[in-house]
């Protein structure tokens, strides 16, 4: 029995997870290198891996930013009453529940060329929507819960006597935070992050409706993959696809180093 | 540096950005979501919603979600049980493994199952021969979705499997309990939360997947064209009104699930 | 520290956790916050120490109202109840992170941290985490963090409650005579009255929000002023028909008055005893109980049942001998008042008012 359940259990990692990740390494090499080399080197690739990388970089830091100290109030601040912070902490998980398509739609709506805001910052000369900054919000909306979800349970175990007594003995806030609060939250924080970096990485249909896609310029690495297919160059998107892939994978080894670490402090 | 944190000033300054911020970026989209749907009224509304091809790729798309779901369900409690209580080579590698597609990139996801079954390969062709079709059909759709939300039940069973007292199974056996009886009468109860609020985290990503069932579906209307691609198609012949009104059952749903998990994760005693 | 609080209240929503609280304290003294938990004790000792802000009322210490300072600037020492260890410190830095705050140089800090070490008895354990000391140590190490700013005022939540019964009566000793070497003015809470009264100068006793009473420890025994500290200290019985006793017939006049009896205030002894046999009472044992260093007997007195201890040197009594029951006193107490009598048929002509 117990050898059966875990043959059943190999057959579906590798059905599932492993051949499909051989094919890609496999696919990516159809046309030896030359045809790697190629795909991944055409001026549409770098520029969206380049835009990928950009969106990475400032999502992180933003999230991670706003991710933890929203996570803060939630569990500490006393300026918050009990409901409306219970309240708070139900809608932090509402991106969770919106396909990443119709996250992308709610920015097209609200701030899209033909809405008043919108038309409001293009006479400024900022262009929201189908450019970087809605790109960027729309991997924000779609990224929110990981920092959140990650953090508020650490704080709610450590609880806030360590805090307390940080202030007792005359430490302020900041200091508190750095030398008391931090140590404790840190590995959920690169947790968050790891989680944060996959996701934003990943981060397919919210963009493209953002996007608009349009190569060399909004085109990121996973919607030039979409495009590619779409037109039959699917050894070009292997390409891509793999250096993605081999990100992918990379954060998969951080996210077990950080659960380890994490579960150990 | 202290000086600054303690002005009270500079502390609302900070409340004020990051409660902004919260507001700004989930609830008034969402906000703007619902009130765009009916912002022609209720009769575009329900037009839009009655149209064959929007309702029909609702209707699909929770099938076909339904049936990954039951998939994972099998799946997930399987894995789940075989990691946390057989020791056998390799588990910490699978254990990892399990993630992985949390952390790949959807779109690639939906290249790699392209790859695998698609007309030009050996799969594929194997079907084709057999005289059916994956890829660009609903089979393909149903793989996309059990991928994405392989991890949701596997991840939801595991704490309870590990926080279960031996003693009680140990007990069971002692009075003499088969172990088949055992699984089904003492361990399964117990995991049927996991599996509960795995299975519709799972089920609520399998109606919102986008990438990866994009690139292998096919997206013919009425037939392989679920409702999130027939949104983005909405919004790509510039129908945003029309998108929002099948976004609006779509949201509706998925919070309708999300709360439903909530209660039943705070309900859990010991939570 | 003079600490002065005038007409403290805090709510929380429609909890009025402590209601119209008002004292002082004098420098240098040792201060038990007593009562049942839940009674308000350790809001009273947050908003000494600024972690919560009353809902109405001054806190004044060294006649400079201290209400709105936040606990960084009043300088106090604070001992949680489960420590609060920093758990990623070593008991070093957790010793020195008040000095460091204060940006005092390394070498201050040094010598300050050692001495407190040395003080406490932890000397060879500076370099150990939280996690690798015991329940004792871990108090000692709070105990040494919030002195290292030498405070004015230490406050002390439930600082035994986390400790095993066994070392926490050694601790205790060792915390006061600690506090008194300090000299600092100390409060703590806690809901053990022995620990009260063996630790503190004077005991406050809380309950439901109230200050019900403050003194010495003895002055509280001896003379409590509500029926509420009266059945909270010691040992007692409630007596509801004070006419079942003898010597009390003033009191039994009054209606709605009932009697509180310590075992402490009753003699026993067998027929002949007793020289005082006209104000005795006859009684019967129903229960002996051994208590490692007296007997505790109950009693039968008609329907009134009574509880004494005997001395282990006196006969041994059984369950149902009959006895006599001399009550020397009784807390008497009804709706409008309460007070302390003596039983009046006892011959002394002059009757000692303790």
């Amino acid at each position: 029995m117990r050898k059966l359940w875990i043959t059943l259990t190999y057959v579906v990692f590798i059905l599932l997870l492993i051949i499909p990740l051989v094919e890609i390494v496999r696919g990516s090499w159809s046309e030896g290198w030359s045809g790697f080399t190629e795909g991944l080197l055409r001026q549409q690739s770098l520029h969206a891996l380049k835009m990928t990388a950009l969106i990475v970089v400032i999502v992180t830091v933003l999230n991670t930013l706003f991710g933890v100290m929203l996570a803060l109030y939630l569990v500490r601040a006393k300026w918050i009453g009990p409901r409306i912070k219970r309240l708070l902490n139900s809608l932090v998980d509402l991106p969770f529940a919106v396909s990443p398509v119709i996250g992308g739609l709610m920015i097209v709506l609200i701030l899209g060329p033909s809405t008043v805001i919108g038309t409001f910052f293009e006479a400024s000369g900022f262009k929201i929507v189908y450019a970087l900054p809605g790109m960027v919000l729309a991997t924000l909306f779609v990224t929110f819960p990981l920092m959140v979800r990650e953090v508020l349970p650490v704080l709610q175990e450590i609880g806030a006597q360590q805090e307390e007594a940080a202030s007792t003995l005359g430490a302020y806030s900041w200091y508190t935070f750095w030398q008391v609060t931090w140590p404790s939250i840190r590995w959920g924080v690169i947790y968050g992050v790891v989680l944060t970096v996959a996701r934003s990485l990943g981060e397919f249909g919210a963009v493209l409706v953002v996007s608009g896609n349009i190569m060399n310029k909004t085109q990121t690495a996973t919607t030039l993959v979409y495009q590619d297919v779409e037109n039959f160059n699917v050894v070009a998107a292997n390409g891509v696809a793999l250096v993605l892939a081999a990100f992918s994978v990379g954060l998969l080894l951080l996210m077990e180093w950080a659960k380890k670490r994490k579960e150990v402090h | 540096m202290n000086a600054m944190f303690r002005n009270k000033w500079w502390s609302f300054g900070f409340r004020s950005t990051v409660m902004l911020y919260f507001i700004i970026l989930i609830i008034i989209p969402i906000f703007g979501i619902y009130t765009q749907s009916l912002s022609l009224g209720w009769q575009p509304f329900w037009e839009s919603v009655s149209d064959p091809l929007a309702w029909k790729a609702v209707l699909l798309t929770v099938r076909l979600a339904v049936i990954a779901t039951i998939i994972n369900i099998f799946l997930g409690t399987m894995i789940g049980w075989v990691l946390i209580r057989y020791k056998f080579p390799g588990k910490r590698f699978l254990n990892s493994l399990v993630d992985l597609p949390f952390a790949l990139p959807t779109a690639v996801a939906g290249l790699m199952i392209l790859l695998l079954l698609g007309p030009r390969s050996f799969v594929g062709g194997l079907a084709t021969k057999l005289g059916f079709d994956i890829v660009f059909h609903e089979p393909a759709i149903i793989i996309a979705m059990v991928f994405v939300t392989f991890p949701f039940v596997i991840r939801a069973v595991q704490p309870l499997l590990e926080e279960l007292d031996r003693s009680e199974e140990e007990a069971a056996y002692t009075m003499g309990a088969s172990k088949a009886l055992t699984f089904f009468r003492i361990i399964l109860p117990s995991m049927v939360p996991g599996i509960i609020s795995g299975a519709m985290l799972a089920f609520s990503r399998g109606i919102a997947e986008f990438g990866a069932v994009v690139l292998v579906a096919g997206n013919i209307p009425g037939k392989t064209l679920i409702a999130s691609v027939y949104i983005f198609g909405e919004i790509e012949s510039d129908n945003p009104q029309g998108a929002a009104a099948v976004s609006v059952i779509l949201l509706t749903l998925s919070f309708v699930i999300l709360w439903t998990v909530n209660l039943i994760q705070s309900r859990r005693p010991g939570q | 520290m003079h600490i002065e609080v005038r007409n403290l209240n805090k709510s929380f929503g429609d909890f009025h956790a402590v209601q119209d609280v008002s004292f002082d304290i004098k420098k240098g003294q040792l201060i038990g916050l007593l009562g049942p938990s839940g009674g308000g004790k350790t809001s009273i000792l947050r908003m000494l120490a600024g972690l919560e802000s009353p809902s109405s009322g001054d806190i004044v210490f060294h006649g400079k109202r201290v209400n709105d300072l936040p606990p960084q600037e009043r300088g106090i020492g604070f001992v949680f109840q489960n420590y609060a260890l920093f758990k990623h410190m070593t008991v070093y830095d957790n010793i020195a992170f008040g000095l460091k705050v204060k940006k005092q140089t390394k070498e201050q800090i040094r010598e300050r941290v050692m001495t407190l070490v040395e003080l406490t008895g932890l000397k060879g354990f500076e370099h150990r985490y939280a996690h690798q000391l015991s329940g004792g140590q871990r108090q000692r190490v709070a105990f040494a963090r919030a002195l290292a700013p030498e405070p004015q005022l230490l406050l002390l939540d439930e600082p035994f409650a986390a400790i095993d019964a066994k070392i926490r009566t050694e601790l205790r000793t060792w915390l006061k005579e600690m506090i008194e070497r300090v000299g600092i003015t100390s409060i703590f809470v806690t809901h053990d009255q022995d620990e009260a009264i063996e630790v503190a100068d004077e005991i406050m006793i809380i309950s439901k929000g109230r200050l019900e009473q403050k003194g010495s420890p003895w002055a509280i025994y001896k003379d409590p002023q509500t029926p509420f500290v009266a059945s909270f200290i010691g040992e007692s019985t409630i007596v509801e028909d004070v006419g079942a006793l003898k010597g009390f017939d003033s009191a039994a006049g009054k209606p709605g008055t009932k009697a509180l009896i310590r075992p402490e205030y009753i003699e026993i002894g067998k027929p002949g005893e007793i020289r005082l046999a006209s104000a005795a009472l006859e009684a019967n044992v129903k229960h002996i109980h051994f208590r490692g260093s007296e007997w505790l007997v109950e009693l039968e007195v008609g329907s009134v049942k009574l509880v004494t201890y005997r001395s282990l040197e006196k006969d041994v009594l059984q369950p149902g001998d009959r006895v006599h029951v001399l009550v020397h006193r009784a807390y008497l107490f009804n709706d409008q008042e309460s007070w302390i009598q003596e039983n009046s048929l006892k011959e002394d002509p002059m009757p000692i008012h303790i």
